[in-house]
């Protein structure tokens, strides 16, 4: 398979995806098929060829450096499954 | 006497004008056919309750001069509406049919939420939809099934399945969906509805939770293309908050209604109607081809060789755009939280495992895997390459060719659990609608024929902005055929 068991999980943990075994199995098998399908891209000589990240050529859209409050921060701040004052409280970063 | 609910929107204004009807008895109407079929087609995630009332505050102001109302709100003003989950409402939750947001309601309004607000619209209800837009039938929602109203074994498409099953069952006169890789047109197509995808930046993107950002755009679900361009003209337009959203003066798409496309010169796909294209479908697109000549359109076949990589390239750059934008989805500011953890990686990986659906996590796995180190050229450098290809072979088909034509999707709406199996089969249903938004440029599905009681789509695409061109070839081709006249009997 193109993917291997390990390079499932470095993926699953850049993504800070918990996955079971059964899990990792399963994905394991079906991104490698999609992986082999893609493949075929290879095939498109694409030297000299520009990347195309956005179909409008925009650049540099800019605004006015203001101060705005378009929303309310404290509407947000209890959005959050735990906030304390104007924080967002969560388990233990560092040690 | 027809049925309110069985009107085009466009038809309900000119009830409205002619004081044979008020915005009540329509949105009444509406709310009562959500109430009898819905539990049936399961469209609707949430229904809202105070629609009716808000119609009746309408029905007071517009008393002395309807023909001002419509002229100081928009064409479809007062009209009610129904939106997929994805788009931020402050008054209803907005779910993207996901368990991690399921308890989610928005600090703040999307720009064309706002806009149906300026323009009077009560909102019906928020949609079902595929888990963040991610699918092709809408089994992907974390919540419920959505049917297809011309045949309940089947899907509606997706991921905007429940905008269009809601139009298609005369729940909603019009509804807005969200488009990445085909979501607005499969399902129309499906559904056959039309469903419209807006060139990229037409439609501000400001409160639509992001999916891949270089190609989600909003864009209408309705009966007929009369009433898409009037809903596009509500909807779009530059907002500031949307640092994509295109700088351009928005033309009066209302104009575009007219039937003539005498020497339009129209290109027909070649690579969109070999195998892989049912034989039904093919026959119906050459039948469409057929109309177009009657109508003096000019039909030739023509070739976009790269246009057959599209896939690869999507799911190698909507997958990577993807794993960016799921990447807040991780319990701290909004959403839900996995209970009893006890430090900060350990919050992240169980609230994002408890909260996502399989088709989620593989796209964000797929997406991770091409952008990280060793795979990054290989994969999604080599893919946005790929995608210049594309872009370069519309460019030149739009220099012959003022509109490109082909099916919408291979086949006609497929049962559930028919392609669920293996992802690839599913993603396969896309090949048609993928190219449309790589490139940018809009596409529209119409209804086209029918097979075994289900709906064709035939879909057009025009050039950067000439939603202009592609309304009036839609047009044309529609009022010389009945397809749009059909009503799925629920």
């Amino acid at each position: 398979m193109t993917l291997t068991e390990k390079e499932v999980e470095h993926v699953a943990r850049l993504a800070r995806l918990g996955l079971t075994p059964a899990e990792k199995k399963l994905y394991q098998e079906q991104l490698s098929r999609i992986l082999d399908y893609a493949e075929e891209i290879k095939k498109l000589e694409t030297e000299n060829v520009e990347p195309t990240y956005h179909s409008l050529p925009l650049e540099n859209v800019l605004r006015k450096d203001v101060v705005k409050q378009d929303v309310d921060p404290g509407k947000m701040l209890a959005q959050s499954p735990s906030a304390e004052g104007n924080f967002y409280s969560v388990p233990k970063i560092l040690d | 006497m027809v049925a309110l609910t069985e009107l085009t929107a466009y038809e309900l204004t000119e009830k409205i004008l002619a004081k044979e009807t008020s915005f009540r008895e329509i949105t009444r109407s509406f709310s009562k056919a959500i109430t009898d079929r819905d539990p049936k087609i399961g469209a609707f995630l949430i229904q809202n309750r105070s629609a009716d009332k808000e119609s009746e505050q309408l029905d007071r102001e517009i008393q002395s001069n309807p023909k001002e109302f419509f002229r100081q709100h928009g064409p479809l003003a007062g009209l009610p509406i129904a939106v997929k989950d994805n788009m931020c409402t402050t008054d209803f939750p907005t779910t993207c049919a996901s368990k991690i947001l399921q308890n989610y309601t928005p600090a703040y309004n999307a720009t064309v939420v706002e806009k149906l607000r300026t323009a009077r619209m009560p909102i019906l209800g928020k949609t079902n939809l595929d888990e963040f837009a991610m699918g092709s039938s809408t089994e992907n929602s974390a919540f419920q099934k959505t049917r297809n109203p011309w045949n309940i074994q089947c899907v509606p498409g997706g991921s905007s399945g429940g905008s269009a099953a809601a139009v298609t069952a005369c729940e909603a006169p019009l509804a807005l969906g969200s488009d990445t890789g085909g979501s607005i047109r499969q399902p129309a197509s499906f559904c056959g509805i039309v469903g419209l995808k807006p060139t990229y930046g037409l439609v501000s993107r400001y409160g639509l939770v992001a999916f891949a950002s270089s190609l989600d755009q909003i864009g209408p679900l309705t009966r007929d293309v009369r009433d898409a361009a009037l809903l596009l003209s509500h909807i779009a337009g530059h907002d500031p908050r949307d640092s994509t959203s295109a700088p351009v003066d928005m033309p009066d798409y209302s104009l575009s209604l007219k039937q003539d496309i005498k020497g339009l010169r129209i290109g027909l796909v070649q690579e969109l109607m070999g195998k892989g294209i049912d034989p039904e479908v093919k026959k119906a697109v050459q039948e469409s081809a057929k109309v177009f000549e009657r109508l003096g359109g000019v039909v030739e076949e023509t070739s976009l060789p790269t246009l057959t990589y599209a896939l690869s390239v999507y799911y190698l750059v909507a997958t990577a755009e993807a794993s960016s934008n799921l990447a807040r989805f991780d319990g701290v500011r909004y959403g839900t939280r996995a209970k009893d953890v006890d430090d900060i990686l350990t919050m992240y990986t169980k609230t994002r495992a408890e909260g996502f659906g399989p088709e989620v996590k593989r796209r964000i796995m797929l997406g991770t895997y091409a952008l990280s180190a060793g795979y990054y050229d290989a994969y999604y450098l080599k893919a946005q390459k790929i995608r210049t290809l594309i872009k370069q072979d519309f460019e030149k088909a739009f220099s012959k060719y003022s509109v490109l034509i082909m099916p919408t999707s291979p086949t006609v709406a497929f049962q559930f659990g028919e392609k669920t199996d293996d992802p690839l089969t599913m993603y396969l249903s896309d090949i048609a609608t993928i190219p449309v938004n790589l490139a940018g440029i809009p596409g529209i599905s119409l209804p086209c024929g029918m097979q075994n009681g289900l709906p064709i789509g035939l879909q057009i695409l025009a050039k950067h902005f000439d939603e202009p061109t592609l309304l009036r070839a839609s047009y044309a081709y529609e009022q010389a055929t009945s397809w749009h006249k059909q009503r799925a009997k629920v």
